[in-house]
């Protein structure tokens, strides 16, 4: 298959994790959360109890996904960043290495400023992780935990 | 591309559900929606026209139960099958692990189905996928209205490789189910050879 496989680990999980509990902290914003280009949530921070976290990372990677469309069509680079003022609520919105997109929620306690400060930083030491992260999953000899499922394990599923 | 997170313990994979317009692809994910229990799914997002028709995709996030200790969760989509949207069609597909294709078993659809299914590999072939490597199976749904073509000819003109096939009312549930754990058995088979 072309895509190749996301996978998180302990350690780099750690990283990115301490890496957006800063930027909640620093931003002095609501939310963070990190999600892949297909919308899957890889970590999140802040408030999100009351956030339905992956109905909004569904639909960011979504949102991502068809500027990067509309990019293509003007012969333009991917867009790195969108950024939409509500009157309660900010979203920005950064796609970071071409392969993760940062997302902060944040309202008038801060300052678009700051927050744009603060992500620049986040987005250069998130890119250095997954980058080792991606060599990590290519290494051809990674173990995976699926090779030893049976036609049992996979029918069990679905015994309801 | 599934999402294999050792932390969580938790593999996510994508499956697309794709064909005409109105061959029901939106009612198969109600159905599976209303039948599912309220901890073993999450929101369904449609981002639809306000005539219902799908603007860009659905969504409906769903865990199956888990396997040697890793909870299996599925994200299904569907596309707009209205052919105009086919910009958006190529974006839904992106990091797709399995597909179904849902025909509409109406003679008078027979051109709309094939249209969809060329289609469908001309928008795979663009990313680099090939339908022949993908976990896939067919769905011939509508199978209550009037003026339907017999399965053996849809099969052969929509199934010539023999996958797995379904016939359905999406309306009534008969099928989706089937459908669903058809192409969601094949998409963790082939992430046991190692790949998706
Ligand atoms: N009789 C009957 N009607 C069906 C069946 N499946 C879907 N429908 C109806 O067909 C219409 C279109 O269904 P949708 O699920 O919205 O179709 P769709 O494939 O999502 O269409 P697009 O979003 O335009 O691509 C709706 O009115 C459904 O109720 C079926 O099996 N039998
Ligand atoms: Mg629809």
């Amino acid at each position: 298959m072309s895509a190749p496989q996301m996978v998180m680990y302990e350690e780099e999980f750690n990283q990115i994790q301490t890496i957006v509990d800063r930027l909640v902290r620093d931003a002095n914003s609501k939310v963070v959360f990190i999600i892949d280009k297909n919308g899957q949530l890889i970590a999140a921070a802040g408030d999100t109890e009351h956030l339905d976290t992956t109905s909004l990372a569904s639909l960011t990677a979504g949102n991502i996904a068809a500027t990067g469309g509309m990019a293509k069509l003007l012969r333009e680079n991917e867009f790195n960043t969108q950024y939409h003022e509500g009157e309660k609520a900010n979203i920005h919105i950064q796609l970071v290495g071409n392969r993760v997109i940062l997302v902060v929620i944040f309202d008038n306690k801060t300052s678009l400023g700051l927050v744009r400060l603060r992500v620049k930083k986040a987005s250069e030491e998130l890119n250095g992780i997954f980058e080792s992260l991606v060599r990590k999953i290519q290494d051809p000899d990674r173990e995976t935990p699926f090779a030893e499922i049976t036609d049992d394990d996979i029918d069990n599923l679905f015994n309801d | 591309m599934s999402f294999i997170n050792y932390l969580s313990r938790e593999i996510n994979c994508k499956i697309v559900y794709y064909g005409p317009g109105l061959c029901g692809k939106t009612t198969n994910l109600q159905y599976i929606y209303q039948k599912t229990n309220p901890e073993a799914k999450g929101k369904m997002i449609s981002l639809a026209t306000e005539t219902e028709r799908t603007l860009f995709f659905d969504f409906l996030p769903l865990a199956l139960g888990e396997i040697r200790g890793f909870k299996t969760r599925f994200h299904l989509y569907t596309v707009p099958g209205q052919v105009f949207y086919d910009a958006s069609r190529k974006l839904i597909l992106k990091g797709v692990d399995g597909v179904v294709f849902c025909a509409d078993s109406q003679i008078a659809r027979a051109e709309a189905n094939i249209e969809s299914l060329e289609n469908l590999h001309t928008n795979l072939a663009e990313q680099g996928y090939s339908l022949e490597k993908l976990p896939y199976v067919v769905q011939y749904n509508k199978r209550d209205m009037p003026g339907i073509a017999p399965v053996e000819e849809l099969r052969a003109l929509l199934n010539p490789r023999n996958v797995p096939d379904f016939e359905a009312v999406a309306t009534t549930g008969i099928g989706v189910f089937e459908t669903l754990k058809s192409v969601a058995k094949l998409v963790l088979t082939e992430l046991r050879r190692g790949g998706g």
